[in-house]
């Protein structure tokens, strides 16, 4: 007798498409594209805030005064400021519902692991957008904490920014952390911004250059003007 | 003779078995000599079979059929890359790719959506419903119209012909980190939607058969690109930033999501 054994199989059971808008996989990207540029919006204009601490504590506090009276006199004092935090926290909540969200999906995408994997083309960047993400996460909540609340900060929260600022980056293994986590911001923006312009549909095999250009150009003048203050402070530029 | 003809390779094969989809499948080694340079990768496992039979043994399940790269039917990973170290169908890899003492990891595509059936053969019928779900269009059948009845601008019918060269093989899912198989439900929306005749369905088309591949325990695409490096038909990044394209005009068009 042949040995050839044959097997047949049930075709797989349909399954029901999913319907509802919030749980398409290409919704939850686009939702995690656009709080993403939200987000790179907010941090080019805190980095250029940032950088006025090379004109002094008196201009760096000022221009900290002023985000809390823009609009004044005819908005109540803070208004434009909690605006800001408010799109901001709803872009955070948005971006990380959306990432965990599909995480989960692409676990359930590959039950059984390769015994052998690799990489073909994937970038670094790609790879750590994830787990950077979850890391940039739980920086932002210690940034707050430190920085905004001095809750953490040396100089407590009856100080001023300057203050806070200096003594903050004065701590060497506090300004190595930071500088980990701007890096992994690097890598995130990066990747983020040329997978948020191919999620909107705006990439194309013309423009593909042009938008890599483009995430590596505003990743690195963010991660370099952030990484400028604390450095600064750290060796004595800033004190 | 020349040397070329006469030089033969032995290997290692580290293949994935598993009796049917309910079983705990495991890594077998086999070794497999007197391998031609010039014969494809599958012509390779077709001796290693003859071999496992004689020997009593069961052969190894895979699945192939036209052998000449346009039917999609086969698809292995090997060494940890869909369908090898070249960018082409197992079919169309050779040994001569491979050198001679060569240890080769062959496994499965791994997918949620892609239940194995036995060893290294996997059910892809999750495709066959992304494309029952809308990757078609309602055409009026009888007597065929005038071949250019309906002009097509040519930088559209480029566009939409890379896309069909699509074979289905699912090598894009096998390859993807998230499992997803954006790349194949992209090269079908991107084709039709080129195309005047895909007019009609387009905004429905997107949205069901997006919702379908979500279903069918498919990841979702995180623009890492891998899939598009092993495709064997070199399906690019682009379609699916059309696909996404148009699944947000869709949705601004107001079209909704429906089975």
């Amino acid at each position: 007798m042949s040995p050839v054994a044959t097997v047949t199989t049930q075709p797989g059971q349909r399954k029901a498409p999913k319907t509802g808008r919030f749980n398409n996989s290409v919704v939850k990207k686009t939702v995690m594209a656009v709080s993403g540029i939200i987000m790179i919006l907010y941090l080019i204009a805190h980095m250029i805030g940032n950088l006025k601490a090379f004109q002094g504590a008196e201009k760096f506090n000022s221009y900290s005064g002023w985000i809390r009276t823009i609009g004044e006199p005819a908005l109540p004092a803070q208004t434009t400021l909690w605006i800001i935090r408010l799109v901001l926290l709803a872009a955070v909540v948005l971006h990380f519902w959306a990432a965990i969200s599909l995480w989960r999906q692409a676990r359930r995408a590959r039950p059984v692991p390769y015994a052998t994997k690799k990489r073909v083309q994937q970038s670094f960047a790609s790879r750590t957008v994830r787990w950077g993400g979850l890391i940039l996460a739980l920086f932002i909540i210690w940034h707050i904490l430190d920085l905004t609340l001095g809750a953490v900060n040396p100089e407590g929260h009856d100080s001023t920014p300057y203050e806070r600022l200096v003594a903050s980056f004065s701590n060497i293994p506090v300004t190595a952390f930071y500088v980990v986590s701007m890096l992994l911001l690097g890598l995130h923006l990066r990747h983020g911004i040329f997978a948020a312009t191919q999620t909107l549909g705006q990439t194309n095999k013309k423009r593909e250059r042009a938008v890599n250009g483009l995430a590596y150009v505003i990743a690195t003048v963010l991660t370099v003007g952030f990484l400028l203050v604390p450095l600064s402070v750290a060796f004595g530029l800033i004190d | 003779m020349t040397s070329t003809e006469t030089r033969t390779m032995s290997l290692t094969l580290r293949i994935w078995r598993q009796r049917d989809a309910t079983k705990k499948g495991k890594m077998v080694t086999y070794h497999v000599t007197d391998v031609s340079p010039d014969m494809s990768f599958l012509e390779m496992l077709d001796v290693l079979n003859e071999k496992l039979i004689l020997d009593g043994d069961d052969p190894v399940a895979f699945d192939h059929d036209c052998r000449e790269g346009i039917c999609g039917s086969c698809g292995l990973m090997i060494n940890g890359i869909a369908h090898g170290p070249e960018q082409a169908t197992v079919c169309q890899l050779h040994m001569r790719s491979f050198s001679d003492g060569d240890v080769l990891d062959i496994e499965p595509w791994r997918s949620g959506g892609f239940p194995v059936v036995k060893d290294l053969a996997v059910d892809r019928s999750a495709f066959d419903r992304i494309i029952s779900a809308g990757g078609f269009i309602s055409v009026p059948t009888g007597t065929a119209p005038d071949a250019h009845a309906v002009p097509v601008p040519k930088k559209d019918s480029d566009a939409a012909f890379d896309a069909a060269t699509c074979i289905g093989c699912g090598a894009c899912v096998a390859a993807c980190p998230n499992g997803s198989a954006m790349l194949f439900t992209a090269a079908k929306v991107a084709h039709l939607g080129l195309l005047p005749q895909g007019q009609p369905e387009r905004d429905a088309r997107v949205l069901k058969m997006v919702g379908q591949q979500d279903a069918e325990d498919f990841g979702g695409c995180s623009n890492i690109g891998e899939c598009s490096a092993v495709c064997p038909k070199g399906i690019s990044m682009e379609t699916i930033s059309r696909l996404n394209h148009d699944l947000l005009g869709a949705l601004r068009a107001g079209a909704v999501p429906t089975s």
